[in-house]
């Protein structure tokens, strides 16, 4: 078998013992020979036309009628042979492209890497999976000292290269601001008029930048109409909507972002989410946000980062392990 | 010797007159049955391109004569609004995906050789060889 040639010779061999005793090993070497031929990226045409010659070493007596009909299946298999090699042709750039996507993933990844805040007394955790290859969701951390925490949760609307691109825009802005632009209101403001200079009309993204202050306890936020967060708190053993106001970036230079403050006390936690969480669809439906909010019960009294990815992989699997968009998790618990 | 034979190109019925007199070319110098039918259906494909988009035009043959290898020369010419982007009418899928055919890329690879010259609004120019193997 390994022997099989492709050429004339063998071809007409097999013929020969076919039409002789029309016995299944012959098909069965044609289907080899089949198959070599299509790793050769032999074209169709060529078969034939090695048929046609070994049909006439076999008969050289064959009806002239016969040897036309052959030449005209030959010409008929051209345009097929031509199809299958610019098939092949795009099969290869389709693996070029997926490569070059992959790289592109990997260097975003890098690009898009952030560090979670190493604090005693607070515990975090956060996941966060692209639907595609590129990831249109992005977290980021800051933290300069051990006194506090910046966290921001961005979401480009629609997913895959775009909205990754997008992403990266708005890491190296937020990378650019000062020390006295921390303010999650003024971080939303700044950045609402880097997006709306400089992302296409219809590219919106939302955001929700937060500022958890150890010494003073508290934590300040702003949104740009992202998708709300949740509060637990501990004493009353209770979660709670975050509700913020606040026009997505992108839509108007002059947004202004209104700046909210809670307390944190021991045992509280906060989460925030992208809508590819609050929108996992199961079938034709979109799970409801009471359904989100049990899953994250459940196990809640795990480690923070155990429990972003025990929820990830209960959505993962709920959605029969193809996520419809890029999904983002992030648990913060105070601790003491 | 560079005789030059031609067929204009104004109806549909004279793609089958090109093909006619290219096969009859391919045959004298030499080529195979698949080369032939190669060759044929390149020239179609030139001369439906010529009828359908620049309306006239017309497709000529030359006989190629090197040291060591004779060949074919289809040269299809027409004075059409010529191709803007001719990397996109070469990109694979392009016009296929249209149902168009083989397009360009199709007649590149059913021959050896192809050059492509285009200026928008005054014509296009394309010549393509088929060596004898």
């Amino acid at each position: 078998m390994r022997n099989l040639k492709l050429d004339i010779d063998n071809y007409r061999n097999l013929l020969k013992q076919y039409i002789k005793f029309l016995d299944e090993n012959a098909l069965y070497q044609a289907e080899q020979f089949s198959k070599l031929s299509i790793q050769h990226n032999i074209s169709p045409e060529e078969i034939i036309n090695v048929h046609i010659q070994a049909l006439k070493e076999l008969y050289p007596d064959l009806p002239k009628e016969v040897d036309y009909s052959l030449n005209f299946l030959l010409e008929t298999m051209i345009s097929y042979g031509l199809a299958y090699q610019e098939m092949q042709s795009l099969r290869e750039q389709q693996l070029e492209l997926k490569s070059e996507i992959s790289v592109a993933a990997n260097m975003q990844q890098t690009l898009l890497s952030t560090e979670k805040p190493n604090i005693k007394g607070v515990d975090i955790g956060a996941i966060s999976v692209p639907a595609n290859q590129m990831n249109g969701d992005y977290y980021h951390f800051v933290s300069d000292n051990q006194q506090s925490i910046g966290v921001a949760i961005a979401d480009v609307i629609g997913k895959g290269i775009p909205a990754a691109l997008a992403m990266s825009m708005i890491k190296y802005s937020m990378d650019s601001f000062s020390e006295s632009q921390r303010n999650p209101c003024s971080i939303l403001e700044n950045l609402n008029r880097v997006v709306e200079r400089n992302v296409d009309q219809g590219m919106f993204i939302t955001m929700f930048y937060g500022l958890y202050n150890l010494n003073s306890e508290t934590f300040s936020y702003a949104s740009a109409g992202h998708e709300p967060g949740l509060f637990y708190h501990a004493s009353t053993n209770e979660f709670r909507e975050i509700k913020t106001k606040g026009l997505v970036l992108g839509v108007s230079k002059d947004t202004t972002y209104q700046q909210y403050e809670i307390e944190i006390s021991h045992g509280d936690m906060i989460i925030l989410l992208t809508d590819g969480v609050t929108e996992c669809r199961v079938g034709n439906r979109f799970i409801e946000r009471e359904e989100v909010l049990e899953v994250i019960k459940k196990y809640i009294h795990l480690p923070a980062q155990e429990a972003v990815e025990q929820v990830y992989k209960h959505f993962e699997r709920l959605q029969g392990f193809q996520l419809r968009d890029d999904f983002t998790l992030i648990i913060i618990r105070k601790n003491v | 010797m560079n005789f030059q034979t031609c067929v204009n190109i104004q109806k549909e019925w004279d793609i089958v007159g090109a093909r006619q007199l290219g096969r009859d070319r391919a045959k004298e110098i030499g080529f195979g049955t698949v080369d032939q039918a190669r060759i044929a259906t390149a020239i179609s494909e030139l001369a439906r391109n010529i009828y359908l988009y620049a309306g006239t035009g017309k497709i000529c043959f030359e006989m190629m004569n090197d040291i060591n290898q004779k060949g074919l020369l289809v040269i299809a010419t027409d004075n059409g609004p010529g191709i803007k982007d001719i990397s996109q009418v070469m990109e694979d899928g392009y016009t296929t995906s249209g149902g168009l055919g083989a397009g360009l890329p199709g007649v590149k690879r059913l021959m050896d050789e192809f050059d492509i010259i285009s200026d928008p609004g005054k014509g296009t120019e394309i010549r393509a060889i088929k060596w004898v193997r």
